[in-house]
């Protein structure tokens, strides 16, 4: 046995209270009963992938088999999820960890948990009102949630159309709210950053003593990630996705899925296009991924939830690290 | 030239910024599930002390501005220029009215004082936080004047002015708080 190096000890205490753990563990079961009820099959898919997102802003972790081969840790389920459900599952949960460069802050650990599920049959509005009932199932204190299209939301905090404002104008308008960003940021770059400093902090907050989640509903079709484009007449294209907002805080992503494999194949080209233009690393696409979707994907709806996210409003923290035993700094 | 990224941002980091030193006084990583990753930094300029925040997209690079702090012993001053020594070495550095700012009033030959350097120039020089000073004007106390809340001004060998109690006379030695420039006690 090698002597400890010298200094001080090294921290191997959890930076989480046991009681958060414990109330991790009531939620983890309420889930599972949760579904349980619901016939919603618990699964497992893999950790270790053959190819990553190509998404523009996750990066994932890449590592080597010993067997000659490179494997990515996956940054959410999704793709394996939707392989089960292109196979007749039906209705699906997966209790998860995910992995994601890079993020590391207040509410994010590089190593975190995913709650995953899909719905056949369901649209985004449905999967609001599944969602509804998770959330009153895990925590006795919610309230059915306030639904927002992202156009209400954003002209309400911001006094802009997402739609149809400039580059300029929402850099001026972020500019009014003393977010100094860099100065080639593009358009989408602001409005994710609009949302995440003067919409999002107004979202889901405390009415009394009752926590009031927010939906927001119909993104920009530039943010569309896997969710199927809706055009009404006379509006611009809007994405079918939704997130959800307590206290201010992202808790889910959900989206009417995209089950269009030569749309998707055009998303995922179009994102190694914009990894290129970033100088980031190309990836190999999901071949069988979009082989399932080519096969038949059923319409469905589908949300993952940050489960450590919602461990921290159980117990009432602002810190991932309360409610995480060992967080990747202490792993 | 070294440099900082996004993922060396947290407190205590000293950066450049439009050719002036800051202190990142924190950091905040901020990003939407699906969106572009941020951080939100407050820092402080090391030159004029304002206080800005800043947004810098995750994967920006800053410069690391050569900024760090030593002890340093007071030798004399010549009325704009103050002359330090740092008592390891015996190399010697000159502060300007700036860099000394309210810490002039404050400090007697041979006191060792915090310098933070800034290109191993004086940026700042923090004092002792108690420094003790001789009284060398104070008007005599009158006992049971209350008017002026029981204190007086009195004038200290380095010219600093503080209000002291009434019972202070000329020629004693007062403790000073120099970070709040009150009286403690006798020394």
């Amino acid at each position: 046995m090698s002597p400890a190096p010298e200094g001080r000890a090294p921290d191997w205490r959890p930076t989480a209270p046991l009681e958060n753990l414990r109330r991790r563990a009531e939620l983890l079961t309420a889930t599972r009963d949760f579904f349980a009820r619901r016939g919603v099959l618990e699964v497992e898919t893999p950790l270790l992938a053959h190819a990553p997102v190509p998404d523009l802003h996750l990066d994932s972790f890449e590592v080597t088999t010993g067997l000659g081969e490179s494997l990515w840790l996956q940054t959410s389920p999704e793709y394996a999820m939707k392989r089960l459900l292109a196979a007749s599952s039906g209705p699906i949960f997966q209790l998860s960890k995910a992995f994601r460069q890079g993020e590391a802050g207040r509410r994010h650990n590089p190593e975190f948990t995913l709650l995953e599920w899909y719905r056949p049959g369901f649209d985004h509005h449905a999967l609001m009102d599944e969602m509804d009932a998770y959330l009153a199932a895990a925590l006795p204190e919610i309230e059915p949630a306030e639904r927002r299209t992202y156009t209400e939301a954003f002209e309400d905090a911001v006094g802009l159309d997402p739609h149809e404002a400039t580059v300029g104008d929402l850099a001026a308008a972020g500019r009014a709210e003393a977010l100094d960003a860099p100065d080639d940021l593009d358009r989408d770059g602001w409005l994710h950053l609009l949302l995440a400093q003067v919409v999002e902090p107004q979202l889901g907050r405390v009415d009394g003593d009752a926590l009031r989640p927010t939906y927001l509903y119909d993104f920009p079709a530039s943010q569309a990630a896997l969710a199927r484009i809706r055009t009404d007449p006379g509006r611009p294209p809007v994405a079918e996705r939704f997130e959800v907002f307590v206290e201010g805080v992202e808790l889910a992503n959900g989206f009417h899925e995209l089950t269009d494999a030569g749309e998707q194949r055009q998303r995922f080209e179009h994102e190694l296009e914009a990894r290129r233009a970033a100088g980031k690393s190309q990836v190999p696409l999901d071949e069988r991924f979009l082989a399932a979707l080519g096969a038949g994907l059923p319409d469905c709806a589908g949300v993952a939830l940050g489960f450590d996210r919602l461990t921290m409003l159980a117990v009432g923290s602002d810190e991932i690290t309360e409610v995480i035993a060992f967080p990747t700094a202490r792993a | 030239m070294s440099t900082y990224s996004t993922n060396d941002f947290r407190g205590g980091l000293k950066i450049m910024l439009d050719g002036d030193p800051y202190n990142m006084m924190e950091s905040e990583f901020v990003k939407p599930g699906k969106g572009q990753a941020f951080y939100k930094v407050r820092i402080r300029n090391l030159k004029n002390g304002r206080v800005l925040d800043k947004t810098f997209r995750s994967g920006e690079t800053v410069e690391a501005a050569d900024v760090h702090e030593t002890s340093m012993q007071y030798l004399y001053s010549d009325g704009t220029t103050w002359h330090f020594m740092n008592p390891a070495t015996y190399e010697q550095m000159e502060a300007d009215e700036t860099a000394m700012a309210d810490a002039s009033q404050w400090i007697k030959e041979q006191d060792v004082c915090q310098v933070t350097l800034w290109n191993n120039q004086p940026l700042t020089v923090t004092p002792p936080n108690f420094v003790e000073l001789a009284v060398t004007q104070t008007d005599p106390g009158v006992r049971g004047d209350t008017s002026s809340g029981g204190t007086k001004p009195a004038t200290l060998e380095t010219g600093a002015v503080v209000k002291v109690p009434l019972f202070i006379s000329e020629g004693e030695v007062l403790k000073i708080d120099t970070r709040t420039g009150e009286y403690v006690s006798r020394a």
